[in-house]
């Protein structure tokens, strides 16, 4: 009898406690006595929190994160549907917003026109935050600039054999694949898929990995984003023997993404979460992603790293983030190149 | 041994279970009908065979080789003179509490091209190119070292409750020791395996840290990049159907596995001290093979951690903020274990005592959770959640309920195999003095399964702190575990910050892991 009531009171007890937890703790954070806006960022911690805890301090206005990738948290607005306790979502790529468009809400006029209408949603429904160029990344102690052909199509080559790393499986390079589709066409994007695929590339979960690889020489070229350079420049010195080369001829090779922002349809707090959108496209802000995570701004007179190209020398293609809204179609030609499952 | 009716608390609470399991596979139907045409073209692709035949592939390969490791390491360490049996036989479950991202990394690092190896060997021998490490080998390698744990654990304990005196028995008969084992031994192990082996090959088909790491196309990660590149949430129910069939295919064959006979001691007296097996000159090799073992699963992950922790700037702010993290991922993760061990006790009890078709299905339906990728049992409950119970959503209940959800069949398993070797005539003597089930299933029978209850906790306590998808979706906004900041950290590219919760987690891990496995020991010794 003794043992029955100990079981008994300690499983009463296990329940009640996990009910109490429950109910006590999340209770005080997610109804908002004072003021509390909610982001969801598919953008990584390291990278946004120090931004976003200088807004709250500025503004005085409470802030909680939830982190994911972009993908997560847009299914994730997706499937809260209008319950959806989110303001704002600060995403990757434009794909995770164009995801979620029908749930986010048209931005004023004074926000979208502090960027160029290049970097926006057609829509008015997100705005670009920050701006990553596709270059190619090479290793110094093999090769020289010169040595790059002009275009991103040359790397079909076969003397390519066994030189090239990518990340079929990367956001980035899908939208670059989009890119490709748009400029080219169907057919040449396919050509050049395939072109690639036979000079057998090694391929790596994502950008970091690949400069990493051209830097140990387990590859001479590698397809990522411009800023992963910068991180292993401040980290292992100038010598480390990586470069990045924008595409001389420009085009789908050269094409720049950005990440961008959105406020949900359903926030309440609408008023915090413009103001927030200000504060990242103000010269504070625009300033943190160029020196930080060495990003390009995308309002003007911001100063940047003394080793990254100027946006205007760039040959970036001009094109709508419309276009590059089919990533569906990217997907499908990719699987049916069998790059990715 | 025929009991009319379970208890109407047992059958409710077995009910709201099982509500409970089938919530995702209600979501992945919705999903799906919403993919239309789209889904059946998706299906019908040769590459989707493809996929769905290495996948299977994967499951066979893993679940067999993890059944060869764990056979002799079981029995090493349980019934022989092996020096440091003890020792040996806590290492060799350890690399349970490894997640499988972490050892994805690290067998990149350590066996990849231009990888620690090839670094070692290319100056004294000029060694350019390893054997490719990435596809089939490198993600069987990978799944096997952090899934083998969940046959070896049941099957340690399964050998420690046999009754040695059936042994003597078979022996006094004229048998030799080859024969015993086949004829006696190895049939009283069968559950456990079984039991074991289907926990294999469910996490294998569900895993996606490992198999995208080292890039094995399987359907999880299929699934995956359905979410990852075209937002698509119909296709991926679409395809996470195909998984459940394939969860269910697995199912059904481990329940035929499953004979009729007891697995119980004649008497409920303690058993003896089993005889221990001479080695001999055997123990040179046996010991090479636990080493071999023990330096793959263990030294080899928990060395590199430490290598890039070494090398990485850390603060000791960082530190702190990781003992924060660290007191999260057990408070959590203690809840779930208790809270699943709880309810995994209702369906073992309907189950073994109680059979009927409902408590068969009951069971078994447990399983459908555990063979779902994390992320969509994480957005199943993200709708239920958000749209249907919003006061829990984002709560600790949700993602406790979550981790429940997706882990109850460990400790089902465990539960169930520990009430097997319970005699159920200690049980009637019991109601035949008065009690009623319920007394009679808090007075006798939860004491008696007890190292189960607790093995299955435990169980459940280690993988909720590794856990990764339902927490960053559905934990209270704000929260973050050791889980989490290894994520966010890679997710980055930067080993050096993920190394430091990394090996917290595992350090963390170890000590209820290594306190389980002497416990049981000693209890099962004694």
């Amino acid at each position: 009898m003794h043992r029955n009531k100990w079981i008994y009171s300690l499983t009463g007890l296990l329940l009640v406690l996990t009910l109490l937890v429950g109910a006590c703790t999340p209770a005080a954070e997610t109804t908002p006595k004072e003021q509390t806006l909610t982001i969801y960022s598919g953008r990584g911690e390291s990278l946004v929190a120090p931004i976003i805890d200088q807004f709250s301090k500025t503004t005085g206005i409470k802030v909680q994160v939830r982190y994911g990738s972009t993908s997560e948290m847009a299914a994730t607005i997706l499937e809260e549907g209008r319950n959806s306790p989110a303001d704002v979502f600060f995403a990757q790529d434009p794909g995770g917003l164009g995801a979620v468009e029908s749930l986010l809400m048209p931005l004023p006029e004074s926000i979208l026109n502090q960027v160029p209408p290049k970097f926006r949603s057609p829509a008015g429904t997100w705005v670009g935050i920050s701006g990553r160029a596709r270059v190619v990344v090479y290793n110094t102690q093999k090769l020289k600039e010169a040595d790059l052909p002009d275009d991103i199509w040359d790397f079909t080559d076969s003397k390519w054999q066994g030189r090239i790393g990518w990340a079929p499986t990367n956001g980035s390079f899908q939208a670059m694949v989009t890119a490709m589709r748009v400029l080219w066409g169907e057919e040449k994007t396919r050509q050049w898929l395939k072109g690639i695929q036979s000079n057998n590339p090694k391929v790596y979960p994502g950008n970091t990995q690949i400069v990493t690889a051209v830097g140990a020489g387990e590859v001479e070229v590698g397809f990522p984003n411009h800023y992963y350079l910068y991180t292993f420049l401040r980290d292992k010195g100038e010598s480390f023997p990586v470069r990045n080369y924008y595409v001389r001829a420009g085009g789908p090779g050269a094409v720049i993404l950005v990440s961008g922002a959105g406020i949900l349809q359903t926030s309440k707090n609408q008023d915090a979460a413009q103001r927030f959108l200000n504060f990242l496209l103000s010269p504070v802000g625009q300033q943190y992603f160029a020196s930080q995570t060495f990003e390009y701004p995308v309002i003007e007179g911001i100063i940047t790293h003394r080793l990254l190209a100027p946006l205007a020398d760039i040959k970036s293609p001009e094109i709508s983030m419309a276009d590059m809204a089919d990533l569906k179609g990217t997907l499908s030609l990719l699987r049916e190149t069998g790059i990715v499952p | 041994m025929n009991y009319a009716r379970p208890p109407a608390a047992l059958w409710l609470s077995a009910m709201f279970i099982a509500i409970a399991v089938l919530l995702p596979l209600g979501y992945l139907a919705l999903r799906a009908s919403g993919a239309g045409s789209e889904l059946w073209s998706l299906l019908f692709r040769l590459r989707t065979f493809e996929i769905l035949g290495r996948t299977i592939i994967l499951v066979i390969v893993v679940t067999g080789i993890s059944l060869v490791i764990s056979l002799p390491l079981a029995w090493l360490t349980q019934r022989t003179d092996l020096p440091w049996r003890r020792m040996w036989s806590v290492l060799t479950v350890l690399p349970l509490v490894i997640p499988s991202y972490v050892i994805g990394f690290v067998i990149v690092a350590a066996l990849g091209p231009r990888g620690i190896l090839q670094q070692a060997l290319a100056g004294p021998f000029g060694l350019e190119r390893l054997p490719e490490i990435y596809g089939f080998p490198g993600a069987l390698l990978a799944v096997t070292l952090v899934a083998y744990p969940y046959i070896l654990l049941p099957l340690q304990a399964s050998i420690r409750g046999l009754d040695p005196r059936l042994e003597e028995v078979a022996r006094s008969l004229g048998h030799g020791q080859w024969d015993t084992f086949r004829r006696v031994v190895f049939p009283q192990l069968r559950p456990a395996m079984a039991a074991g082996a289907l926990l294999v090959a469910l996490y294998t088909l569900r895993d996606f840290g490992a198999v995208s790491l080292l890039r094995y196309e399987t359907f999880t990660w299929a699934i995956y990049l359905q979410y990852q590149t075209s937002f698509d949430r119909n296709l991926a129910a679409g395809l996470s159907l195909v998984l459940v069939v394939i969860a269910v295919v697995i199912l059904f064959l481990e329940f035929r596995t499953r004979g009729k006979p007891h697995y119980h001691r004649a008497a409920a007296s303690a058993s003896r001290s089993p005889a221990y097996v001479k080695l001999g000159r055997w123990r040179w090799p046996a010991l090479g093979f636990c080493a071999l073992v023990v330096l793959m699963a263990l030294v080899m992950p928990v060395s590199i951690l430490s290598y890039w922790l070494a090398r990485g700037f850390s603060t000791g702010e960082a530190l702190w903020r990781t003992a924060g993290y660290a007191l999260n991922s057990a408070y959590v993760s203690g809840l779930a274990a208790a809270v699943t061990a709880i309810a995994a006790i209702s369906i073992a009890v309907l189950d073994v005592r109680y059979p009927s078709l409902f408590s068969r299905l009951l069971e078994r339906i447990t399983y459908i959770g555990f063979a779902l990728p994390g992320i969509v049992i994480a957005l199943a409950l993200v709708f239920f959640g958000a749209n249907y119970a919003t006061p829990i959503y984002q709560t600790l209940v949700l993602l406790v309920f979550a981790y429940a959800v997706l882990f109850l069949p460990q400790a089902v398993g465990s539960v169930r195999s520990s009430l097997l070797q319970v005699s159920p005539r200690l049980e009637e003597a019991a109601r035949s003095l008065g009690r009623t089930p319920l007394q009679t299933l808090a007075a006798i029978t939860l004491p008696l399964v007890r190292p189960g209850i607790l093995a299955g906790a435990g169980l459940v306590f280690l993988t909720t702190m590794k856990e990764l998808p339902a927490t960053l979706l559905l934990s209270p906004i704000g929260f973050k575990s050791l889980a989490t900041s290894i994520w966010s950290a890679t997710s980055e590219g930067s080993f050096a910050e993920a190394a430091i919760p990394a090996v917290v987690l595992i350090l963390l891990s170890s000590v209820p892991m290594a306190v389980l496995t002497i416990r049981g020991k000693r209890n099962g010794n004694e």
